[in-house]
C-alpha cells in the first residue's frame, strides 16, 4: 500500500513538469505556431531558477524570484522563435530544433560553476503541482468559454479569418509563444530547485521532448493534459522504479519514454488524433492579396 | 432615394496596368447594383479598395455625402460596407456561433451572439443552424454566415462577390430571395457577377466594367443579354446556335458495350455504346459524377475498361495515354489547373508536354531549348495567349489562358478527336466564345469532339448529337434537333420520357 502511495506521488511528481510545459505547448500551438525548443527553454529556466535561488551560496536566494526569472528567460528564449517564424515565416520545426540546441548548449556552458553544488533552500513540490492542474482548468475554461479563447483558436485554424476582422494575427501568436516559453521555464525550475535541487547538465532528460509529443497525444486539451502527463510520469517512475530489479539493461528503461512517444504518437495518428491539430498549424500567415 | 455610397473617379494602378481608371458609380438605399464585367475588368480591385484592402491613388469614396477613407475590412465594416466573398473566410472545425462571435471579448460569445443570429436569420430568410460546425455546411449555407457577419456588423452596404458561381441552382434561387429580403428592408446591394441572366433577373441597375473603366451604366429593365455582353466584350457576340451543318465522314470512333469501374471499384460506367464520325460534335450531358469521368479517361486510355470494345479507326489501340494521343487522341481534361498543366512550368514547357522527347523539341534525347522556344511562340501567337513571356510560370496566367495552352499543345495537326470536358467551366464570355470557335474550327478539318459539359447552352449550341449519362448509362445519342432541353433535363435526374 505504502509502494503504491509512493509510486502515485514520484508519478506526479515527474508528471508536473510534463504538465507545465506541455500546457504551455499547447496554447502555443493553438495559435498556430509549433515550438520544438521546449527542452531548450526548459533547461535554460533550470539554470536560471538554481542560480537565482542559490544567491551567494548560502541559502538566501529568493524562491519566487527564482520562478519568476525562469519564467523571464524561457519567454526570452521563445521570442527567438517566435521572431523567426512569425516575422521572417522560417520554417517552424528547424527554428525549433536549433532553439532546443541552442538552449542545451548555453546552460551546459554557462552552468559549469553549478555543478555539483547542493541548495540549501530547497522549494516544495505540491504548489506546483497544484498550481499546474488548476491552471489546466483555467486554461480550458478560458479556450472553450471566452472571447480571447475563441480567437487564440480562430488563429490557429485560420488566420485570415481573425485578421480580416482587424485582429492582430501575429500578436497573438507572438503572445502564445511566449506563453510557451514561460511555461517551459516554469518546468524547468520545478526540476533545479523542487524535484531535484542541484544543477546537472542535461539535467531535463528529454522532459521537454516528452512534452511536446503529449500535446499531440492529449488532442491539444488541456483538461487531458492532466491525465496525459501524470500517466507519462508515472511511466517515467517506473523506468527509474525498475532498472536493476529485472534483468533489462537500464539502458533499455532510459530509453522507454521516447520509444513510448513514438508508440504513443503511432496510435494517436492510428485514430485519427493528428486530425485534432489545429488547421495552420506550422504554416507561417500572410495576408493574402486579392 | 438617396445615394448611400457613391465612388468618384477611383484610379488604382499596378505595375504595367491601370486595374481601376477614372471609375465612378453610385449605390442607392435599397438598391441592387450590378458590377459586371470580364476576368481581370477590374471588378476585383474595386471591391479591395471598397473593402479596405487597397487604398485608390485618385478620387474620392463618399459615404452618405461624407468623403471617407477606408483603412481595413473592419473599418470598412463599421462605417456599414460588408462584403460576402467568393471563397467563405470561416473557421471549418467552429460553430456558426463560434465564427460569428469572433472578434468579441467576455465570457461566452458564442452563446450570447446566437439569438441574435436567429433572430436576424428569421428576419431575412437565412436559415442556418448556430450550432452547426461550419465543415458540415454546403456552400450556400456558409455563404449565408458570411451575410450574416456583415448584417451583425451593421453593414448597409453588402457586396456579393461572385455569389452564385459556387451555388446549385436551387441555392441560388434561395440567396435571391435573401437578396429580395434585404432590399426591401433598405439595404444597398453590390452584386458582383458575369452570368448575363441572373444579372437580368436580380438587379435594378447595372454598371458594365472594361479594362478598369466604366463603359455603361443601364437600368436592369432597359438591358439585353445582348447589349450587356457587347458592353462587356466590347464587341458582338453571338448568342445563337454556333454549330452549322457539317459533312459527316466515315465512323471514327466505335464505342461498344463499354463497362467500367471507378476508383472506389464501383461500377461507374455499364454497358456503353455509341458511334462517333469524321466531323461530328457529341455533346454528353449529366449531372456530374454520373460516368462522365471514367468515359473519358476510359477512352484517353488513363483507365482500364472492365469490359467492352473501343475501336479508333477500326482498331483496338493500346491503353496508353502517349500513344492514343500519337494517334490522334486530343484531351482537354476537367481539372485544367493540375491536369491539364503543371501549374510551377513555364508556358514554353507546358506547350511541349506531349512532345518534348521527340523531334524536334528534342534531339537524340537532348532537349532542344531553341525549338521548344520557337514551338511557344507559335503557339502563343497561334491562339493568342496573353502572358507577358514564354518563361512565365503556367499558374500565373488566367483560367482561359491556361485553357489556350492547353488547347494549343493537344489540338496539334494530328488531332482527329477531341475529348473535351467542361472547356469552358469559370470562363468569361470572351475566352468561351474563343475555346468554342477552335472546337468547331476542328471539325471542319474533320476532328470529331466528345463534349462533356453541364452547360446545356453549351451543349445544344455545340453539339451535332446529344447523349446523357446517368448512373453509368447512356442515354441516345439523340440528333440535336430532336431534343429539347426539358427531355435532357428529365433523362438527367433519371425521369422516363
Amino acid at each position: 500500500m505504502e509502494e503504491i502511495l509512493g509510486a502515485i506521488l514520484r508519478a506526479l511528481s515527474f508528471g508536473t513538469p510534463l504538465l507545465l510545459a506541455s500546457l504551455g505547448a499547447i496554447i502555443n500551438e493553438r495559435s498556430g505556431v509549433v515550438n520544438l525548443g521546449v527542452e531548450g527553454m526548459m533547461i535554460l529556466g533550470a539554470l536560471t531558477a538554481f542560480a537565482v535561488a542559490y544567491g551567494d551560496g548560502t541559502g538566501n536566494g529568493n524562491l519566487y524570484l527564482a520562478v519568476l526569472a525562469a519564467m523571464a528567460v524561457g519567454a526570452l528564449a521563445s521570442m527567438i522563435h517566435a521572431f523567426v517564424t512569425i516575422t521572417l515565416r522560417a520554417n517552424q520545426f528547424v527554428s525549433g530544433l536549433a532553439l532546443t540546441m541552442l538552449g542545451l548548449g548555453v546552460a551546459g556552458l554557462l552552468g559549469k560553476r553549478f555543478e555539483g553544488v547542493p541548495l540549501f533552500n530547497q522549494a516544495p513540490e505540491l504548489p506546483f503541482t497544484i498550481a499546474a492542474v488548476l491552471l489546466a482548468l483555467l486554461l480550458a475554461f478560458v479556450l472553450s468559454a471566452t472571447g480571447f479563447g475563441l480567437t487564440l483558436r480562430s488563429v490557429g485554424e485560420n488566420p485570415a479569418a481573425a485578421d480580416v476582422l482587424g485582429l492582430n494575427v501575429n500578436l497573438i501568436r507572438y503572445g502564445a509563444v511566449a506563453f510557451g516559453g514561460a511555461m517551459a521555464g516554469v518546468a524547468g525550475a520545478f526540476l533545479s530547485i523542487a524535484s531535484r535541487p542541484s544543477w546537472t547538465d542535461g539535467m531535463t532528460v528529454g522532459l521537454g521532448w516528452v512534452a511536446v509529443a503529449l500535446v499531440i497525444f492529449v488532442g491539444w486539451s488541456p483538461l487531458r493534459a492532466i491525465a496525459g502527463s501524470f500517466f507519462f510520469g508515472l511511466l517515467y517512475y517506473l523506468q527509474f522504479a525498475l532498472q536493476g530489479k529485472i534483468g533489462i539493461p537500464s539502458e533499455v528503461f532510459a530509453a522507454m519514454p521516447y520509444i513510448l512517444v513514438i508508440v504513443v504518437l503511432a496510435l494517436a495518428g492510428a485514430r485519427g488524433q493528428q486530425g485534432a491539430a489545429p488547421e495552420a498549424l506550422g504554416k507561417p500567415f500572410t495576408r493574402g492579396e486579392r | 432615394m438617396s445615394n448611400f455610397l457613391e465612388l468618384r473617379n477611383i484610379t488604382k494602378r499596378f505595375p504595367g496596368v491601370v486595374a481601376n481608371d477614372a471609375v465612378s458609380l453610385e449605390v442607392k438605399a435599397g438598391e441592387v447594383l450590378a458590377l459586371l464585367g470580364e476576368n481581370g475588368a477590374g471588378k476585383s480591385t474595386l471591391i479591395s479598395i471598397l473593402y479596405g484592402l487597397y487604398r485608390p491613388e485618385e478620387g474620392q469614396i463618399l459615404l452618405e455625402g461624407k468623403p471617407v477613407q477606408i483603412a481595413s475590412p473592419r473599418h470598412a465594416l463599421q462605417l456599414g460596407i460588408g462584403l460576402v466573398p467568393q471563397h467563405p473566410l470561416l473557421v471549418s472545425r467552429h460553430t456558426v456561433a463560434e465564427n460569428l462571435a469572433l472578434g468579441s471579448s467576455g465570457l461566452f460569445p458564442a452563446g450570447r451572439i446566437a439569438p441574435k443570429i436567429e433572430q436576424l436569420a428569421a428576419q431575412y430568410g437565412l436559415t442556418v443552424d448556430p450550432k452547426a460546425k461550419i465543415s458540415q455546411l454546403s456552400p450556400g449555407e456558409k455563404q449565408r454566415v458570411e451575410i450574416l457577419r456583415s448584417l451583425l456588423g451593421g453593414a448597409r452596404v453588402l457586396i456579393l462577390d461572385e455569389p452564385t458561381s459556387v451555388l446549385t441552382p436551387q441555392e441560388a434561387e434561395s440567396l435571391f430571395a435573401v437578396m429580395r429580403n434585404l432590399r426591401e428592408a433598405g439595404k444597398s446591394l453590390i452584386f458582383i457577377s458575369h452570368k448575363l441572366e441572373e444579372v437580368l433577373s436580380i438587379t435594378d441597375r447595372i454598371v458594365v466594367l472594361r479594362r478598369g473603366k466604366v463603359v455603361g451604366g443601364l437600368a436592369t429593365k432597359d438591358a439585353t443579354k445582348q447589349k450587356l455582353a457587347e458592353l462587356m466584350v466590347g464587341r458582338n457576340v453571338d448568342f445563337s446556335r454556333k454549330r452549322q451543318p457539317v459533312q459527316i465522314g466515315a465512323p471514327i470512333l466505335e464505342v461498344s458495350n463499354l463497362s467500367a469501374k471507378n476508383s472506389r471499384g464501383l461500377e461507374a460506367l455499364k454497358n456503353v455504346s455509341f458511334t462517333l464520325a469524321q466531323g461530328q460534335v457529341l455533346g454528353v450531358a449529366g449531372v456530374a459524377g454520373n460516368g462522365q469521368s471514367e468515359l473519358i479517361e476510359v477512352l484517353a486510355g488513363l483507365h482500364p475498361p472492365s469490359s467492352g470494345q473501343v475501336k479508333f479507326e477500326g482498331t483496338d489501340l493500346e491503353p496508353n495515354p502517349a500513344k492514343r494521343f500519337e494517334a490522334g487522341i486530343a484531351h482537354i481534361p476537367e481539372d485544367r489547373i493540375h491536369m491539364g498543366t503543371v501549374p510551377t512550368m513555364t508556358v514554353a514547357e507546358n506547350l511541349s508536354l506531349r512532345q518534348y522527347s521527340q523531334a524536334p523539341l528534342s534531339n537524340n534525347g537532348i532537349r532542344d531549348l531553341i525549338a521548344l522556344e520557337t514551338n511557344a511562340k507559335e503557339k502563343i501567337l497561334e491562339y493568342t495567349i496573353a502572358t507577358p513571356s514564354s518563361q512565365t510560370p503556367s499558374r500565373l496566367l488566367s483560367g482561359g489562358n491556361i485553357q489556350k495552352v492547353i488547347l494549343a499543345r493537344e489540338l496539334g495537326a494530328n488531332a482527329k478527336l477531341i475529348l473535351a470536358v467542361h472547356p469552358t467551366y469559370g470562363l468569361d464570355i470572351g475566352a468561351t466564345d474563343q475555346v468554342h470557335s477552335v472546337l468547331l474550327e476542328r471539325t471542319k478539318s474533320g476532328a470529331a469532339v466528345l463534349l462533356v459539359s453541364e452547360d446545356l447552352e453549351e451543349l445544344l449550341s455545340l453539339s451535332d448529337q446529344i447523349a446523357i449519362l446517368y448512373h453509368g448509362q447512356l442515354k441516345g445519342p439523340f440528333p440535336v434537333t430532336e431534343i429539347t432541353r426539358e427531355q435532357i433535363g428529365l433523362y438527367m435526374t433519371g425521369g422516363a420520357v
